[in-house]
Formats: structure tokens, C-alpha cells, sequence
């Protein structure tokens, strides 16, 4: 990245600013001048769109917020309130709602263009281990947004998710009451869950505040793999990548908006309309389609605690990547025996949510077991294998050679 | 970023004005629902829906309070003096000029029914006391005769009529 700042305000305002807080300078060397890998593709528009939705789930929250009551007797009361009295009050919660949807919708394809590029490989590690904080962080924020409109899910899936705890060894029951605030779910846990809720959120933006830091002083990586040499390479930000993210950002709009306008309850459980009742378990508890994979994962292994140790095992196994990755090839698209194993992992983790929405009976277990060691295996095994026995293809030149041979 | 010679429009000159029009419309419907939420919900609405007071058990001289849309509301049964009273004033010296017959139904004369605010900033008035026997509002000193307006004090208007109709002799509806 380049040392002095080019921005040059005009107006008298600006220079007066800039002398005092060089906010506009960090605006323009961030996002206006920044120097931007050239041939960047539209897997590339998800950090941007990531921003977008939390913003979008910030707002709508908040929002929301104004109408909700936490309280085990009030809460369901209040949502179904929000949905029928509230001036536009079901298109906020359909928003918020489908929101978390497309925000984990647009985190596993940012997060999967990330694998396959090789973005987590040196320099950029720090950064991947900052994602993968902000991806557990959103994990806990989504949970506990679902617990809140105290329906069947909402008190069964707290129910089971805190029960994790209890699987440590001798401080696990008193860990569980203590997440409680009683002898089971209930008021205490909805009441300091809709804290949690809030807070969460802003600490996610903490985060991406450093996450797009650490990305700004090593720069993007880019679908070649290989480091801009040249002016040649990189074009300004802006208008380039500004309007390239906005485009894609409009189109993910449309089919977020698709969702929340023509099937909003399509991605939840029915059973969430039914309010909480301590005395009666749903026949098949699911959580949101988000975690189905983990929650395969988790039921796979037949021991409580090893199962609660490969669930969360399988999420921080990815900030380990850069590590056990051995190839020095960022890039899937020299590396053509890791891109085969790349399409099966992603098939192995599509495979792992469906069975995570299916009884554990059967054929079922016998599969999630199969692709759990899989999905472990490709982390711990293949990666590491690869890299030394891969036979990569040459890289280019540079990355305005690869765009130009492209057209070959 | 290259330049562009000012003279000529491009099209790229007209798809950012576009972009930014179209832009700048969403912006617009995106605060609509954000903004109309914090209207009151149609809940509250419905709250809100007019009552029926009977006015049967409110003897001579008595005030009762009751609440329409979460508003406290003073319904004075009053007597032959207070009535006087609020009848022999002129008008023309009051800070808030207004005749007693256009703050009651004609035909009730003894039935006075206020919206129990003080109009200064919104504390409710104790009833009965202040120089002329009307309200005394103890929160800034505004003083009410009989009638319910102004007399002294900071508070700039009348108490405030609400919307009501005689369903009967002894019934009334308020809202």
C-alpha cells in the first residue's frame, strides 16, 4: 500500500476538517484511492454486502427493539403485536428475521471464496483469524436472536445449546445454572439473552472494524493468487469496486427481497409459532438451517462431551487454515487437484446441513458419521498432504498478464 | 480516475445521475417504515376508541376523573354558583377568551367536561381549590375558575374540551 494520503479536499470546510481530524483523508484513502487488484470477480462483492446486512440487522433490530417486550409471558404477545399492530411493523420483523438468513447465506460464500482463493494464506492470516472471530460472534448473535420470540424453537433450542455446558467435566452443571440465572430456561435466561442480543452486535462491528484494518494494510487477494507488482494491476477503488459492490449488493437485494416479500416463513419452523411450553419437547428439534452442519456434526459423535468438543472443534478448526495449508499456491485456480477437494468439501458441508435437519435414526447416522470424519479429514489430512504432493500449474507473470491471457 | 471534458455529457455522466436518482429514491422508501413504525400501532389505536361515561352516580358539586386515551379527563357535575360563577364573567379580560356556553352542551349547563392537563406543561390539576374555586395546578401556579380557564398563571389556554356527545340525560361519550 502506498504512504501519503493524495486527498485533496476543495471546499474550505473539508480543509479546516482535515487539519483537525483527517477523517475525510482515512475516507479516501480507504475506499476512494485504494489501490484495488484489477480483476477482482463478484465473490469479492460479499465483504461489502456483509457490511450492508449489518447494518440492515442493526437498524431493523433496533426497531424492533421498540416494540418488543422480554418477558416469558409477554414476549410471544409482543412479536405477534410487532406482525399485526405495528405500522409496517411485519415488514421489519420479516427483514430482521430473513435478514440473519442472507447474512449467513452471504458469510458462507464469503467465507468459502476465502478457501478456495487462499486468502487466509500468508500475509493474511491475522485477517482469516478475524473472520473466523466474527463468524462465531454471529453464530451467538443469531442463537440468541432466535431465543427471543419465546416460541417452541426458541425455548427448546436454548434449552439444548445451553445444556452444551453440562458437558464439562465437573463445573458443567454449575456453568449451565449460572447461563440459566435459575434451575432452567426461563425468564432470567430470555431477560439477559435479549442483552446479550444487543451487545453482540456492536462487537461484531468492532471487529469488522479490524478485520477490514488488517485487510487494508496487506491489500486484497485476488482470483490469480498472486500480489499486484505494478500500478498496472490495481485500479482505484472507487468508481471500480465501489460500483461493482453496490451492483451485486442491489442484486442480493432483489433476492433477499424475494424471500421477505413472497416467503418469508420458508427458512423457519413452523413450530416457532407456537408459544414456549416447558412441559413439551417438539418431536424434531432443529435449529435455523445456519447450523445445521455443526448440529449434524454434533449428533454424529456418540459421547455428549466429544460431541460438544467436535461441534465447536469444527468451527475453530478453521482458524488453524493458514497453518495447514502447506501449499505455497494461493490461488484453486493453479492448484487443480485442490480444486476437486474444494467442491467436495463444499458438497460435504451442503450434505452435513441436510442431515442435520433429519431425524437421527438409521442411515441417517451412519452418513453424518462418514462425512464428520470427512470434513475433519479434509482439514487435518488432505490440506496438509496436498501441499506437498500437489503439482500446481505456473503461475502468471502478473495479474494484468492473467487478465489479458484470459481472453486466450 | 480520467477526466472528461466538461462540455460534452457522457454516458457515464448519465448513469451516475441516474444510479444517484434511483439511489436516492430507495434511500426515501427505506425511511418510510423506519420512521411510520414509531407511530402510534393499531393497537393503541384501538385503545383509543371512544367510552361511555354514566353520569348518573356523580352528585352536585362532585368531580370525577376518568381516562380516554390515557388522557385524565374531569367530569364536573356543577353546582347553581359554580355555574354563575362561570357564566358572570366578561369575557374580553380573560387571558384565554372564551364564553362558558361554548365549553358545555346547550341544555347542560351543570356538566363540565375537561381534559384534566394543565396547559402549561402537562401536570394535572387539584380540583376544587385555587381563587376561583375551579383547579390550582401546583406544579408552575396556574390558577382556573370554574369553567376550566385560565385565570392566572403561566399556562397559556383553557383546559382543553374533548370531543363528547350526550347519548342521554345521563349518558355521555367521550372521543
Amino acid at each position: 500500500m502506498s504512504g501519503h494520503s493524495t486527498y485533496q479536499p476543495q471546499n474550505a470546510f473539508m480543509q479546516w476538517l482535515e487539519k483537525r481530524l483527517p477523517i475525510g483523508g482515512l475516507i479516501h484513502s480507504s475506499f476512494v484511492a485504494y489501490p484495488t487488484p484489477r480483476n477482482l470477480n463478484y465473490w469479492w462483492t460479499f465483504g461489502g454486502i456483509l457490511s450492508f446486512m449489518l447494518g440492515a440487522q442493526i437498524i431493523t433490530g433496533i426497531v424492533l427493539a421498540m416494540h418488543y417486550t422480554p418477558h416469558v409471558d409477554l414476549a410471544f404477545r409482543s412479536v405477534e403485536g410487532i406482525m399485526r399492530d405495528v405500522n409496517y411493523g411485519w415488514l421489519l420483523r420479516y427483514l430482521h428475521s430473513n435478514g440473519a438468513s442472507m447474512f449467513f447465506i452471504a458469510v458462507y460464500i464469503h467465507m468459502f471464496r476465502g478457501m478456495y482463493y487462499g486468502s487466509y494464506k500468508e500475509p493474511r492470516e491475522v485477517l482469516w483469524i478475524l473472520g473466523v472471530i466474527i463468524y462465531l460472534l454471529m453464530m451467538a448473535t443469531g442463537f440468541l436472536g432466535y431465543t427471543l420470540p419465546w416460541g417452541q424453537m426458541s425455548f427448546w433450542g436454548a434449552t439444548v445449546i445451553t445444556n452444551f455446558f453440562s458437558a464439562i467435566p465437573g463445573v458443567g452443571e454449575t456453568v449451565v445454572t449460572w447461563l440459566w440465572g435459575g434451575y432452567a430456561v426461563g425468564n432470567p435466561t430470555l431477560n439477559r439473552f435479549y442483552s446479550l442480543h444487543y451487545l453482540l452486535p456492536f462487537v461484531i462491528a468492532g471487529v469488522v472494524v479490524l478485520h477490514v484494518w488488517a485487510l487494508h494494510v496487506v491489500g486484497q487477494n485476488n482470483p490469480a493468487g498472486i500480489e499486484p507488482k505494478s500500478d498496472k494491476d490495481t485500479v482505484a477503488f472507487t468508481p471500480y469496486a465501489t460500483v461493482k459492490d453496490s451492483f451485486f449488493m442491489a442484486v442480493f437485494c432483489l433476492f433477499f427481497a424475494w424471500f421477505v416479500f413472497y416467503i418469508p416463513n420458508f427458512l423457519g419452523h413452523a413450530d416457532n409459532y407456537i408459544q414456549a411450553n416447558p412441559a413439551v419437547t417438539p418431536q424434531h428439534i432443529v435449529p435455523e438451517w445456519y447450523y445445521l452442519p455443526f448440529y449434524a456434526i454434533l449428533r454424529a459423535v456418540p459421547d455428549k462431551l466429544l460431541g460438544v468438543i467436535a461441534l465447536f472443534g469444527s468451527i475453530l478448526i478453521l482458524a488453524f487454515l493458514p497453518w495447514l495449508d502447506t501449499s505455497k499456491v494461493r490461488s484453486a485456480r493453479y492448484r487443480p487437484l485442490y480444486r476437486q477437494f474444494f467442491w467436495v468439501f463444499v458438497v460435504v458441508c451442503v450434505l452435513l446441513g441436510w442431515l442435520g435437519a433429519k431425524p437421527a435414526e438409521g442411515i441417517y447416522v451412519v452418513l453424518a458419521r462418514v462425512l464428520t470424519i470427512y470434513y475433519f479429514a479434509h482439514f487435518i489430512v488432505i490440506l496438509p498432504l496436498l501441499g506437498i504432493f500437489e503439482k500446481t500449474k505456473p503461475l502468471p507473470n502478473s495479474i494484468s498478464e492473467s487478465v489479458l491471457d484470459a481472453k486466450a | 480516475m480520467t477526466t472528461v471534458s466538461s462540455a460534452e455529457h457522457t454516458r457515464r455522466d448519465f448513469l451516475y445521475i441516474a444510479t444517484g436518482a434511483v439511489g436516492a429514491v430507495g434511500a426515501a422508501a427505506v425511511l418510510v417504515p423506519l420512521i411510520a413504525q414509531m407511530n402510534p400501532d393499531a393497537s393503541t389505536i384501538a385503545a383509543g376508541a371512544p367510552i361511555e361515561v354514566d353520569l348518573a352516580p356523580i352528585g352536585e358539586g362532585q368531580i370525577i376523573k376518568v381516562f380516554w386515551r390515557s388522557k385524565p379527563i374531569f367530569i364536573s357535575h356543577r353546582s347553581k354558583k359554580e355555574i354563575t360563577a362561570a357564566q358572570d364573567v366578561n369575557v374580553a379580560t380573560l387571558p384565554d377568551p372564551e364564553t362558558d356556553a361554548a365549553r358545555v352542551k346547550p341544555g347542560h349547563d351543570q356538566w363540565l367536561v375537561v381534559i384534566g392537563i394543565c396547559t402549561h406543561l402537562g401536570c394535572i390539576p387539584l380540583s376544587h381549590q385555587g381563587e376561583y374555586d375551579g383547579w390550582f395546578c401546583p406544579c408552575h401556579g396556574s390558577v382556573y375558575d370554574t369553567s376550566g380557564r385560565i385565570r392566572k398563571g403561566p399556562a397559556p389556554k383553557n383546559l382543553y374540551v374533548p370531543p363528547y356527545a350526550f347519548l342521554s340525560d345521563t349518558k355521555i361519550r367521550i372521543g
